[in-house]
């Protein structure tokens, strides 16, 4: 973890800027619908199309999911303003976009990565997303040499919030987790479905390598990332690729490059040269936004416990570690607050968590067994009852079943429990078959132990509990 | 007293009494159109099957019992930058062509919903761009008192149609003068409202920060009331002020005693000598009828004009970006998208729009925003200091609406400065965002009409309306 991660004698310098969409019922500035999936162009009105004469209202709620997102991310909220972002494109209806510049509702805050580092987050400001256009004809997809473009303005003024991360994150496996932890957090919080694959959360990364020591490279930007897997690999391209022309006595551009799925490589898109000038200045079509403290506050209250602390809390009741694979899995399905129920209705809490974990893989699926059925199983277990086997029978039926008592079937199933006396019994008996081996035992050979447990468990037919037997046996030698 | 000489307060009483019919006073005024319209070019579209419909409608109202409200048949004109729903809305230029608005603007509901009958969209400079009404896609407006002169602008058409009688009533919207000035060309009274207390809302915007609509009349009480009407808080106007609509009727008649009027020691010079008398005869009524002439002074008001050439056309580059030939209005085919953009916005828009598109575009670009608009902002709030100042002194300040009367049409097109200067004394107040308005005084050079402005401080309508009447009493 705390290694530096090197390509080729090369530190890797990264920031991402991720946009997410929020789930607001409508859109930022108008009333239409904030819905994905529909037929095109029904989400529509004068401010959505930008009509002449139509004016901007904002939206309480996004603001509101804005701030979820800054407190959640430790930035400080502030008073702010909305500016206009000038440029022409098809499928941008006022030709300019409405977003915030140098007076943001977020700044200063960081993420906290599973194993403890902190990463930056310079802003998480609010914005309009434009319509959707798809280029028919061509090459690529790209408007260029296309012979015609539709527009789906369903999309377009949605609110979105970009999150703009510090230059902290100094590999392809910290960029991932920087993602995932972002998209749990804002589903904990409600502020978006966060689904990379449906765009509504989009990631773009600056890239830049420099040999340790040295100031900044010159960093690209990559863009059309749709996955979290796809995110590393394209980093790493981008990193190999500007250390190539490096070390081939090359000089880095700064450019936009966009990310090719299917070939694994990033291709320029444009160079800074031809930026567009989006001539910023205050939208005057709105008012400056100054969220009251005990709006602030309120917001603040209103967080649910996010992942980390989650995590904490899980691997305090297990024991096992916050960012092992067992804690970080439960939590991010949402199934820790039943592990720990399943603990406080009387069960071993570790061996809830592995249950759970095991018997619950798809993500986000809600457990249904009452805590209750699957406490008095994890117990029986635990009590030597059943065998672990015979316990992984058993939950995988009640599973199915959504809840049962475990007694019952494991009493269906000829599971029915090997008292003391009828296991001990069993063990004097093979002793005494076995007399050999219990000399070798009870003269320091361990590993003779092997053998008599083999024989009772032949003998038990697979009923007999391993560690109950063990310790039978390790008492009658007397240690 | 015919129909048409009566006025919009006295029309509403009448009809809203029984006493008359709306579709009476319609006529009379479609009467007007028919017999004038063709030397004035008021309009860009008369809506005359629609307004005998609302006619119809108010007069059935009255039959059922039910008050049609405060505008009960009142003849009403829209300038041509109001969204009206199903009826075009060019703005006088070309790249709107044969666009319909799905929805009316919160004015139009406002007057329609008060009782009043639109009788038609007025001509204006293309998308308010002027002073004078000589740059519309449709060819100038013509000044009722002299029709070899312009009707001022850009809001020609809805001053003409009320000076011609076409309308009891108008609205236009005024960004740097645009009410005030027309106004005074044309012998009729003009309020260009605190920014915020009139709805923006389907007004197709030139310059957001400056822009706001406001009456056209014949007296000061038919603004008062038009203006009662329109005020008040929209909230789907984010810069619409939270208050309620505003009350102006009742100060009418409340007379200037004791009232202090500023006189601006150091106002920019270059107006004609009968626009001077006037104004100095103006102070003298004033003075006549109870109030304290003080002098005040103004020194940031020369930058005015500048500071606006700057952030009004920066605001319209962005406000006007959005006519690209992909959405509504004129598209001229082309091999791709960015051709088709060129294209299109080359062959729809006229001369005027495309400088002052370049114009904002440069001051905002990369490198140069710091030197012009950044610039201009600071002198924005330099004036709005200096006017602050001047309020300590003064209730209300008076000054010349237009350094000159009515000039010939054609005299100034190819002179875009000199055209510019007929705002200098109607720019600093939207720069402020503060109320004034035109009201006649007498006449100036060629026997043509002179206004007198009042200007007045953020929401002080009231004592606006108080002065402007007292000054409507003195002119008589």
């Amino acid at each position: 973890m705390s290694e530096t991660f090197m390509i080729e004698g090369y530190e890797l310098v990264c920031g991402l800027e991720v946009h997410v969409e929020l789930a607001t019922a409508t859109k930022l500035f108008s009333a239409s619908a904030n819905r994905f999936g529909d037929e095109p162009n029904v989400h529509i009105d004068p401010v959505t199309l930008g009509l002449p004469g139509a004016l901007p209202v904002l939206n309480r709620r996004a603001v509101e999911l804005a701030m979820r997102i800054g407190l959640a991310l430790n930035c400080t909220v502030q008073p702010c303003t909305f500016h206009r972002k000038n440029y022409f494109y098809p499928d941008m209806p006022k030709a300019y976009q409405i977003s915030q510049y140098d007076q943001p509702l977020n700044i200063d805050g960081w993420l906290e990565l599973p194993g403890g580092k902190r990463i930056g987050v310079e802003r998480a400001h609010l914005e309009e997303d434009t319509g959707k256009s798809t280029h028919i004809g061509g090459s690529g997809g790209r408007i260029h040499g296309s012979d015609h473009s539709l527009i789906d303005f369903n999309r377009a003024g949605v609110p979105l919030v970009e999150i703009v991360g510090r230059p902290d994150i100094t590999s392809p496996d910290e960029a991932r987790q920087y993602v995932t932890e972002l998209r749990q957090i804002l589903v904990a919080i409600g502020a978006s479905d966060a689904k990379m694959e449906e765009g509504s959360m989009r990631c773009d990364a600056n890239v830049s390598v420099r040999k340790p020591g040295d100031p900044l490279g010159t960093r690209c930007e990559i863009k059309n990332v749709n996955s979290v897997r796809s995110l590393g690999r394209a980093i790493e391209y981008e990193a190999r690729r500007q250390i190539a022309l490096i070390e081939s006595g090359e000089k880095i551009r700064q450019e936009t490059r966009h990310w090719d799925e299917n070939d694994g490589r990033t291709h320029t898109l444009r160079s800074k040269e031809d930026a567009d000038d989006y001539r910023y200045f205050l939208e005057p079509d709105l008012v400056p936004l100054a969220p009251e403290k005990s709006w602030i506050d309120e917001v603040r209250a209103s967080l649910p416990m996010l992942p980390r602390e989650r995590r904490q809390r899980l691997s305090a009741a297990t024991g096992a570690a916050a960012d092992g694979e067992a804690v970080m899995v439960v939590v991010e399905r949402g199934q820790d607050d039943y592990v720990l129920a399943v603990g406080e209705a009387g069960a071993d809490v570790a061996r809830a968590l592995v249950h759970v974990k095991e018997a619950y893989a798809e993500q986000g699926s809600e457990p249904t067994v009452p805590a209750a059925d699957l406490a008095r199983l994890i117990s029986m277990e635990t009590s030597g009852a059943l065998t672990a086997t015979q316990a992984k029978t058993v939950l995988a039926e009640i599973v199915e079943a959504g809840g049962g008592d475990a007694t019952a079937i494991a009493a269906a199933k000829g599971f029915e429990a090997m008292d003391t006396s009828e296991l001990e019994a069993m063990v004097d008996d093979v002793i005494a078959s076995n007399a050999d081996a219990w000399a070798k035992y009870c003269g320091g050979e361990d590993k003779a132990m092997g053998a008599l447990v083999g024989a009772i468990m032949k003998s038990s037919k697979g009923k007999a509990d391993g560690k109950a037997v063990t310790a039978l046996l390790q008492a009658k030698r007397g240690s | 007293m015919s129909l048409t000489e009566t006025s919009a307060f006295e029309i509403a009483a009448e009809v809203r009494a029984g006493r008359l019919r709306a579709v009476d006073v319609l006529d009379a005024h479609l009467a007007n159109v028919a017999a004038r319209e063709s030397e004035i070019h008021a309009f860009n579209t008369v809506t005359a099957d629609e307004a005998r419909r609302s006619a119809e409608a108010v007069d059935a109202a009255v039959a059922a019992g039910r008050d049609p409200g405060p505008l009960a048949g009142v003849p009403i004109a829209l300038k041509d930058n109001m969204c009206t729903r199903g009826v075009p809305t060019t703005c006088s230029s070309k790249i709107l062509d044969g666009w319909k608005p799905p929805y009316d603007a919160t004015v139009v509901e406002l007057v329609a919903n008060a009782g009043a009958v639109v009788v038609g969209k007025t001509n204006l400079d293309e998308f308010a761009m002027g002073s004078s009404t000589e740059n519309s896609a449709f060819g100038p407006t013509f000044n009722p008192h002299d029709v070899t002169r312009v009707a001022g602008g850009s809001s020609g058409g809805s001053a003409a149609a009320v000076a011609a009688r076409f309308a009891s009533i108008s609205l236009g919207s005024d960004t740097g003068g645009s009410i005030r000035q027309p106004a005074a060309l044309c012998g009729v009274v003009g309020v260009k409202p605190t920014y915020g207390t009139v709805s923006r809302r389907g007004l197709v915007a030139f310059a957001s920060s400056l822009d706001q609509i406001g009456p056209f009349s014949h007296d000061v009480r038919d603004s008062a009331l038009l203006l009662e009407v329109i005020s008040g808080h929209d909230p789907l106007d984010s810069t619409s002020i939270p208050q309620p609509s505003l009350q102006l009727l009742s100060e009418l008649d409340r007379g200037v005693k004791g009232l202090r009027i500023g006189r601006i020691t150091d106002l920019p010079g270059g107006s004609e000598p009968e626009v001077d008398e006037r104004l100095s005869e103006a102070f003298d009524a004033l003075a006549a009828a109870g109030a304290t002439i003080v002098d005040v002074e103004l020194p940031s008001m020369k930058f005015g004009l500048t500071a606006y050439y700057l952030v009004a056309p920066a605001e319209a580059s962005s406000n006007l970006a959005r006519y690209d030939g992909v959405r509504y209005g004129m598209r001229v085919e082309a091999s791709d998208t960015n051709a088709m953009y060129m294209a299109t916005r080359a062959a729809g828009f006229g001369d005027e729009v495309k400088r002052r598109i370049m114009l904002g575009t440069y001051a905002l670009s990369a490198g140069y925003y710091d030197a012009y608009y950044g610039k201009a902002l600071k002198v924005r709030r330099l004036i709005s200091d200096d006017f602050a100042r001047a309020y300590e002194k003064a209730d209300v300040l008076v000054t010349p609406t237009s350094p000159i009367v009515a000039f010939p049409v054609g005299s100034k097109v190819d002179d875009p400065l000199s055209m510019y200067l007929c705002d200098v004394f109607t720019i600093p107040t939207n720069l402020a965002g503060h109320p004034a308005m035109s009201v006649p005084f007498g006449t100036g050079a060629h026997g043509l009409p002179v206004g007198v402005q009042v200007l007045a401080p953020t929401l002080g309508e009231a004592v606006m309306f108080r002065v402007a009447a007292e000054l409507e009493r003195g002119a008589r």
